[in-house]
């Protein structure tokens, strides 16, 4: 059984559809990436599954428990990291466990409290109020207290957005840790590194729903095919290059100062100019083709 | 027989959690004690220092100028006896305002709650309790600085936190239900005119709700600050059968306000 099925689920806010028909199943023991640009619905998805939201329509199974008649049982098997911090910065490192380890009915909260120490490696801050932590530090406690019941299900919404590049590393090497022990993780995310890096799977999802699922090498191998050319030249030239390259039935997309033409292998002669600097096909030149959306 | 026993990766593995959780709403308080204890001095500094003030230039400066008693009762002792009401509305309704918006809206608090398992009415029962709690123990500060200025001590006295703890309880689910329903953070003030600051003045604190045209006596009834008062007072000086009625009230008003303050807050917390 999934641990996350979802079927023809829509959530509205007035005229908004954020969640339009959404299919998604997690399998248990993989990480699943959620990929997509902001607006894309993953937000209000986690959101359904910890109940905080209520779908207009479709069905949601977390953890075998029927949404939302039973979300109370799923919410105490799956541990959730938000997006924002809102850790309990006056109260101590140790408190802020115990008190989840409460809410969580866990039964040893002292070897709980230990366990999650551990994995947010601040067992010599345990002491300290959280506002004397640094970014880092705060947002390795964040996951851990995620997971101070050891849940079966780890949902994380966009866990190092925001945060400086060595403090993306250090969540990203206890997310790490986490998928090869086995817990079944879903992770949104707009940043593709992220996604690439962590993800067993990725599911990309745009206005509401998963457009395309697979490996991230499926989906390359798919969407992108081999190579991709990048063209660094002047406006001008860029959209002559575009045009030729859009003429012959390839995919162009807008790379920052280059253009990026998407499945170079397949390209007759004189459609990728000599001077395009030729590399393997990317996640995020799929994610661009299918969204329409530069990537952060 | 051993697929029977053997949990399905993915599948379900508990019976149906209860709501109104005894762990769930302690869980919750834990998390107030934590918070509390970082701030409590300050705390307990106003609850203490507030209420000497208020009887220093209420109840010295009237008593001695203006009014020397008030039905037999010398006046700082009728003020004093009336404070506790206003040290109960001050230390709940508030609070439950200010600490309710700002947990939900600023600190996202409720975000990690309500993903742990938790509903809204465990939170707000959770929440209505502490505050409850907290006020049931600073309303008595009054009476005990009122000791000093002559009241004499009555074993009545020792159901005064018990009638704190009800009121308050009313007005933490009324401050919450509050937090649920205003758009911003500005309009409590209206709250605050239109509503707290017209109950505790027409409490009976500091002059008998006797003296006010009819219509402000019957009106008076309605406010369980009033009740409140009369309460205290009945504790010290002696209790009427009539006095049932004002728990009874209070306890009305509580779990309305409790009702209120979960469907309020619930369409606030989830969408």
């Amino acid at each position: 059984m999934a641990a996350i099925e979802l079927k023809q689920v829509v959530k509205t806010f007035g005229e908004i559809r954020a969640v339009d028909g959404l299919d998604l199943e997690v399998p248990a023991g993989i990480c699943l990436g959620l990929l997509g640009p902001n607006g894309a619905g993953k937000s209000t998805t986690m959101k359904l599954l910890t109940a905080q939201a209520i779908a207009d329509s479709g069905s949601l199974r977390v953890l075998g428990y029927e949404l939302p008649e039973r979300s109370k049982e799923a919410r105490a098997e799956m541990g959730v990291v938000p997006q924002l911090d809102n850790l309990d910065i006056d109260v101590t490192v140790e408190d802020n466990l115990r008190i989840f380890s409460r809410l969580y009915r866990v039964k040893d909260i002292d070897a709980a409290v230990d366990r999650a120490l551990d994995i947010a490696r601040l067992q010599d801050r345990r002491k300290d109020a959280v506002d004397e932590l640094s970014g880092g530090m705060r947002r390795r406690l964040l996951v851990a207290r995620g997971l101070v019941h050891s849940p079966r299900l780890f949902l994380l919404d966009e866990p190092t957005v925001g945060l400086d590049p060595q403090i993306r590393t250090e969540v990203w090497d206890l997310i790490e840790e986490l998928r090869s022990g086995g817990t079944t993780i879903l992770m949104s995310t707009h940043y593709i590194e992220e996604a690439e890096r962590l993800a067993d799977e990725v599911a990309v999802m745009a206005k509401g729903k998963v457009i395309a699922r697979g490996t991230p090498a499926e989906l390359i191998a798919e969407y992108a095919g081999r190579d991709t050319a990048e063209v660094y030249a002047p406006p001008a030239r860029r959209a002559e290059v575009r045009a030729a390259a859009e003429e012959a039935g390839l995919e162009v997309r807008a790379a920052g100062p280059a253009i990026a033409i998407v499945g170079a292998e397949r390209a007759s002669n004189g459609v990728v100019p000599d001077d395009a600097v030729l590399r393997p096909a990317s996640l995020e030149d799929v994610f661009v083709l299918l969204t329409g959306e530069e990537l952060e | 027989m051993s697929g029977a026993s053997t949990p399905v990766p993915g599948g379900a593995r508990r019976g149906r959690m209860r709501r109104l959780e005894p762990a769930a709403i302690a869980g919750v308080m834990s998390r107030e004690v934590a918070n509390f204890r970082t701030f409590w001095k300050s705390t307990a500094f106003s609850s203490t220092v507030e209420p000497i003030v208020y009887l220093l230039a209420f109840g010295l400066g009237l008593g001695a100028t203006v009014v020397a008693d008030v039905d037999g009762l010398e006046y700082v002792q009728f003020v004093g006896t009336g404070m506790v009401a206003t040290a109960v509305i001050f230390s709940s309704v508030f609070p439950a305002m200010f600490g309710t918006f700002v947990k939900h809206r600023f600190q996202n608090t409720y975000d990690a709650i309500l993903a742990a398992p938790v509903d809204t009415e465990e939170l707000v029962t959770a929440e209505m309790l502490w505050i409850g709690c907290r006020a049931a123990v600073f309303g008595c500060f009054p009476l005990i600085v009122t000791f000093f200025f002559g009241l004499q001590p009555a074993w009545g006295m020792l159901l005064v936190p018990f009638f704190c703890l009800i009121t308050s309880l009313g007005f933490a689910g009324f401050g919450i239900a509050v937090a649920g329903t205003v758009a911003k953070i500005d309009q409590f003030n209206y709250v605050t005119t239109l509503v707290v600051t017209p109950l505790f003045l027409v409490a009976g604190t500091f002059f008998p709700i006797s003296g006010l045209p009819e219509w402000a006596q019957v009106a008076a009834q309605f406010n369980p600050l009033h009740q409140l008062v009369e309460l205290v007072r009945a504790a010290c000086f002696g209790f009427e059968w009539n006095d049932l009625l004002r728990v009874g009230f209070l306890l009305v008003f509580s779990f309305v306000t409790w009702r209120i303050a979960i469907v309020q807050l619930r369409k606030r917390l989830i969408d």
